[in-house]
């Protein structure tokens, strides 16, 4: 089984040196797309591979490239990397930036190259500390060998290549309020239409992709797509990251083809349940994704496979609910989360989610009634797609909706007994 | 007033960017950075040198959770308060540390020697319980292991 993204990473050893990168074939694909294809190939070659944004939403990378004006002498574009990572439950960015920064860097300069982006920013999640110094020296280096900076490679392509170490909130995952944070200001959703990739950083055309999204670029172009897509076991193609954390025998993260079935993941690679431990429930790719149940293990973690089954792959990480963890208590962590991460602009998030989280609570601590019940099923109408203005609250809305569904049973003898009956 | 060493720092920063406010962000983590945290007079000062308004930096810092407004102690505890951590009992870590530092979430013990924040997903789900001090992360946390790394910590 090929592993293109992770092939080179060892945990135990400090990242390979843009040196030992290239010995092991690495930005071959950088060469190649720069000396050997126009931007509009590497576009269109992109597109072809039907790589799906690994980011959560699963959107195709090359239609986003697609939408950049391309004509000549009309000032400065971006690329920016989306290295935010901040999901609850999510931990597969972290890997690729700390294990192979080389491979993003690749990635991002044939990206920049088929957008023709003079500019490229990596927007880093301020806790990922070693991220950055692994970024920092990788870009140094890059810098160095001539693969950034002025007539990269000889042929007049130009890119410079720079961190930016955020201040910390969630909200700044989300494409246009990444935007704003780059730019100063609070990071608050900007109205879409017009798309980034028209009018994006600093009001210029701006193509904004996720960590594990770029770093298959150099690949996709040096081995092509039919390589691409023969990696997966679905019509999407590649691979990837999927990890599983909570009361599982080994939590971890390895790199799958995409379609690998859920009970997969969790049985041969994480290794089952702990001992005296139980199965519940789970999310499949993150907290802002809805709970699936015992009857959904065998589906192909897909983009629309999960969808089918009423969730969504989002992040590719899942969080298992074991049974003696408390399901109110759960979501009640979960929503509390969003409720605080809420960039307060728009009111149904920004009122909606702390009442949320303040009647899970209620029927958390013994003081629950039937009629909370019917407040929270309100919420996750009141929140859902159309009524907030970016997708913070929907996604927030997502686990409580199902969770309602699948737990209800657990909300009820809350509020009959009183009191959390996981709680002695 | 900002140092020189600050403006010098900020400059930097300033020309990764096509505008100067652009850098509002780096230029309250660099201040936070020399000084621990970021006081109105910085915030004006700040915006003085960036040709913003006071309130707009202002805006910006109340917004970002990882810029202090408040006078924080020596070494910050950050300890991941996301569903994976909470799963593997986080809540019981954070007993512990509250316990033995006799300080709740937000607070900042008598000797300024630790803050205690929470904070959000660290990314270390497979090695949850986790957290951070200062710089440095730290998982699979037991009260033991707590006891042994807060020491290093002066």
């Amino acid at each position: 089984m090929e592993q293109p993204l992770t092939r080179h990473i060892n945990t135990q050893l400090p990242p390979m040196t843009l040196k030992e990168y290239q010995k092991a074939g690495g930005y071959a694909g950088v060469t190649k797309a720069l000396k050997e294809m126009t931007p509009g190939e590497v576009t269109n070659l992109v597109k072809a591979s039907n790589l799906l944004g690994r980011g959560g939403a699963g959107f195709p990378t090359g239609t986003k490239w697609n939408l950049v004006p391309m004509d000549q002498n009309q000032g400065p574009k971006y690329l920016v990397c989306n290295a935010d990572e901040m999901e609850p439950g999510t931990f597969k960015d972290r890997y690729l930036l700390e294990g192979n920064p080389h491979q993003l860097i690749a990635g991002m300069i044939v990206a920049a190259y088929a957008i023709q982006a003079q500019t490229a920013y990596i927007f880093l999640r301020w806790a990922y500390k070693k991220a950055e110094t692994a970024l920092r020296k990788a870009i140094a280096e890059a810098y160095a060998a001539g693969f950034l900076g002025k007539n990269i490679l000889g042929t007049g392509f130009d890119l410079e290549m720079n961190v930016h170490s955020s201040a910390g909130r969630y909200i700044c995952g989300e494409e246009t309020a990444l935007l704003n944070s780059l730019e100063g200001k609070r990071a608050t959703p900007r109205t879409k239409p017009p798309f980034p990739a028209i009018s994006g950083l600093f009001g210029r055309p701006t193509v904004v992709n996720n960590v594990e999204t770029l770093c298959w670029i150099s690949h996709i172009v040096e081995n092509g797509t039919e390589w691409f897509k023969a990696l997966s076991l679905t019509e999407t193609g590649g691979t990837k990251l999927f990890g599983v954390s909570g009361k599982v025998k080994h939590p971890g993260l390895w790199e799958l083809p995409v379609g690998v079935t859920i009970r997969e993941i969790l049985e041969d690679h994480a290794g089952g349940m702990l001992d005296g431990y139980g199965f519940r429930g789970l999310l499949p790719g993150g907290a802002s994704t809805d709970f699936l149940i015992e009857d959904h293990l065998d589906i192909k973690m897909d983009f629309h496979t999960v969808a089918e089954a009423g969730s969504r792959m989002g992040t590719g990480t899942m969080i298992i609910l074991d049974d003696k963890t408390c399901p109110v208590a759960f979501l009640q962590n979960i929503e509390r989360f969003f409720a605080l991460e809420s960039c307060g602009f728009c009111t149904p998030c920004r009122e909606g989610l702390p009442w949320v989280e303040k009647v899970l609570g209620a029927i958390e601590s013994g003081n629950g009634r039937m009629e909370h019940l019917d407040i929270l099923k309100f919420q996750t109408k009141y929140l859902a797609p159309g009524n907030t203005f970016c997708a913070h609250a929907p996604g927030a809305a997502e686990p409580l909706q199902s969770g309602l569904n699948y737990f209800y049973d657990d909300f009820v003898s809350h509020i009959n007994q009183h009191k959390c009956p996981w709680k002695s | 007033m900002l140092s020189e060493k600050e403006k010098t720092e900020i400059l930097k920063e300033v020309n990764r960017y096509p505008y100067p406010s652009a850098a509002c962000i780096d230029a309250l983590k660099i201040v936070q950075e020399h000084r621990g945290w970021v006081s109105d007079e910085a915030v004006k000062d700040i915006a003085h040198f960036l040709h913003l308004s006071n309130e707009d930096v202002e805006g910006v810092a109340t917004f970002y959770s990882r810029i202090y407004r408040k006078p924080v102690g020596r070494n910050i505890i950050l300890l991941c308060d996301g569903i994976s951590c909470m799963i593997l009992g986080y809540e019981s870590i954070y007993e512990h540390i509250s316990g033995k530092l006799n300080i709740r979430f937000g607070e900042t013990t008598k000797d300024q020697r630790y803050t205690l924040l929470p904070i959000s997903c660290l990314g270390d789900c497979d090695h949850a319980p986790a957290m951070m001090i200062n710089n440095d992360h730290f998982n699979h946390l037991t009260f033991e292991k707590v006891d042994e790394i807060l020491e290093n910590y002066k």
